[in-house]
């Protein structure tokens, strides 16, 4: 039943495209080209960069890189726009936080308390899946922000398990200073890679094609057999966990967790613009996304004394976007990639067009 | 106990007016151009600022001073939706309007924290610390006095909509949009005023929130968009009337869980919105029809 659906979906996408253009192909091995050439990048970007700072910066970089990634395999995928992921990051941090101060895990082995972490984000993705997927469109959007709150609340409230404003601290790591942050960016690296890799995996697949069919006309969806609750609430709890996970590895780098810092409204936003800065619902895009926005973000809160001002810039680049770039900019260069490819080619061009109109070429 | 219950009464009626007729600006905005306008919160804040800077600079009585802050929030708000929501179109404009007008809403907050500073402040005048006794209880005269204001202003917000031409259009874009075009209502300029409307009430409601709360920083709007939000979709989304009423009974009801517990009183708020849209997921006076939009 559900075939039928994808069949619709991919439809509707080859009526946006009706053909394949002559650059396309070019275009598909400039961007193999671009992502192996970043992977060969980050992967020796540690080694080659031993500055400090530079490294922390490259660690929260993969931190949102995973967190847009995961954002956008929900609210990308299903056109649900989520602004309450924070509970997802915080409760992964608290739940790491708990866990190894009830259970006195020291020293490296606190790492197997990320699956752990994954886990508690996604048991209470479920509930907040179940209540929240019940309405669309702006009343899911508020009743996130609203869910969000009460989690931020908890945690200030709730003494005895989050120690309240005094927060949580992370076990103390016994690593060479010198390569602390060298492996927290490669824990960081290989979940990032993970994330994109699953992201990739799922807009592929059948999942993938019901989620983004939920997207273009739900309704519509139910009627062809999409069964769109399971598949809203299975998308929004693998997003939700990988969240946790990246709060939980996020906290012990940072080493320290307060309600504001895990609940924080601003990582709602951020996540957010990343995708939408990017292209919503492409892969690649979160990432790009990513890569601007938080190494931008962090330098500017260090170049300028002022952060206020590093705030306005943040916001004039988010209305930037939204005006002028309203798709994302994956898909913008794409096209104009593309459309550059296909002038370059007139003939061809030419060609391609006699046959798709039906003439003799 | 009795006297306790019957003061958080009071409190969250006279409060109540006040979120009354921020929640309507924020409805009626939605109703007519359908985007959640994340900037009312900090809009708030902003009014409260304007009031500031008269009291402070030019000792302008806070009420006389409404004359100047409410047509200069109307401009304000006219100006961001020429020029940053309008130009929104296509299938994404949902989201896009929300991020929009998110950014609008931080660049204000950055701003106010460039020229105010991150302390907090209070704005004085000599009602504001002088209080009443009626009925028992000593009530703030600020408290009397905006409420007073709220209910003129939510009054003439109405008669606005209900009685002139100009509201019988905005009534109309806010039914059909594509029907109100054919029947000749200009609706981009039947939008851009009621953006501008929506926020000049902000200005109102921002100075009586500076003067009677416990004082104000830039980043007071976050609370303030959260619990505005919280209210507009609990009363339903677009529902006037029915902004009116979640703002009055949900004021009460926190400030008589305050009575007993303080920390949690604003959960009251949240949980209420996810239990009454679990039941009605329109809200408790939306139209159905809202759904399936």
């Amino acid at each position: 039943m559900s075939s039928a659906t994808a069949g619709s979906a991919a439809q509707a996408g080859t009526a946006a495209a009706p053909l394949l253009p002559p650059g396309a192909r070019s275009v598909n091995l400039t961007r193999t080209g671009v992502f192996v050439l970043l992977l060969a990048v980050s992967i020796v970007f540690p080694l080659a960069v031993t500055n400090q700072s530079a490294n922390s910066i490259a660690f929260q970089t993969l931190i949102f890189v995973c967190a847009a990634a995961a954002w956008n395999i929900f609210s990308g995928y299903s056109g649900y726009i989520a602004l309450g992921h924070a509970v997802f990051f915080g409760s992964g941090a608290y739940a790491a936080g708990i866990a190894a101060e009830h259970w006195h895990v020291t020293g490296g082995t606190e790492f197997v308390l990320l699956p752990l972490a994954a886990a508690v984000a996604a048991l209470i993705a479920v509930p907040f899946g179940l209540i929240a997927l019940r309405v669309r469109r702006h009343t899911f959007v508020v009743i996130t922000i609203a869910i969000f709150f009460i989690f931020q609340l908890m945690a200030f409230n709730l003494n005895g398990v989050t120690n309240g404003t005094i927060g949580l601290n992370a076990p103390f790591l016994l690593w060479d200073p010198v390569t602390f942050d060298q492996r927290f960016y490669y824990i960081a690296l290989g979940l990032a890679l993970a994330t994109i890799g699953l992201s990739w995996l799922i807009k592929g697949s059948r999942f993938g094609l019901q989620l983004r069919a939920i997207r273009d006309d739900e309704d519509r969806a139910a009627s062809l057999g999409v069964r769109a609750m399971p598949v809203k609430l299975t998308a929004f709890v693998i997003s939700g966990a990988i969240t946790g996970l990246a709060g939980g590895l996020w906290f012990f780098f940072i080493g320290q967790v307060l309600p504001q810092s895990g609940f924080d409204p601003l990582f709602d936003l951020t996540v957010a613009l990343m995708a939408f800065l990017g292209g919503l619902g492409t892969v690649s895009g979160p990432l790009l996304g990513a890569l601007i926005i938080e190494p931008a973000q962090q330098y500017m809160t260090t170049a300028f004394s002022n952060s206020y001002l590093s705030q306005i810039l943040l916001g004039a680049l988010f209305l930037a976007v939204v005006l002028f770039v309203p798709r994302g900019l994956i898909p913008t260069i794409t096209e104009k990639a593309g459309g550059w490819l296909e002038r370059r080619r007139p003939a061809e061009q030419a060609g391609a067009l006699a046959v798709a109109k039906g003439e003799k070429p | 106990m009795a006297t306790e219950l019957a003061r958080a009464v009071i409190n969250g009626v006279l409060g109540g007016g006040i979120y009354a007729l921020m929640a309507v600006g924020l409805t009626l905005i939605f109703g007519v151009l359908d985007i959640i306008n994340i900037a009312q919160g900090v809009m708030v804040v902003l009014g409260a600022y304007l009031s500031y800077a008269l009291s402070v600079h030019l000792h302008l009585d806070l009420f006389l001073g409404l004359l100047i802050t409410v047509p200069a929030m109307f401009v304000i708000g006219v100006i961001i939706q020429v020029a940053f929501i309008r130009p929104l179109h296509g299938s994404e404009r949902t989201s896009m309007s929300l991020l929009a007008s998110y950014a609008v809403a931080i660049i204000i907050e950055g701003v106010l924290y460039l020229v105010f500073g991150p302390n907090y402040v209070t704005l004085n005048a000599s009602y504001v610390t002088k209080s009443v006794a009626l009925l028992g209880f000593h009530l703030p005269y600020i408290d009397l006095y905006g409420f007073a204001l709220a209910v003129v202003l939510v009054a003439a917000l109405y008669l606005l909509l209900y009685r002139t031409r100009f509201g019988r259009s905005v009534r109309a874009t806010m039914q059909d949009r594509t029907a109100a075009m054919l029947v000749g209502v200009d609706v981009n300029r039947v939008a851009a005023l009621t953006y501008g409307i929506g926020v000049a009430v902000t200005a109102a409601g921002g100075m009586v929130f500076g003067a009677s709360g416990g004082g104000f920083n830039p980043n007071s709007g976050y609370d303030l968009i959260s619990r505005l939000l919280a209210l507009v979709i609990l009363a339903g989304l677009g529902s006037i009337g029915g902004a009116l009423v979640a703002s009055v009974f949900m004021l009460t009801v926190e400030s008589i869980v305050d009575i007993w517990q303080p920390s949690w009183s604003i959960v009251v708020f949240y949980a209420a919105l996810v239990i009454v849209l679990l039941v009605r997921p329109a809200g408790l006076f939306g139209r159905q029809a809202a759904r399936a939009q």
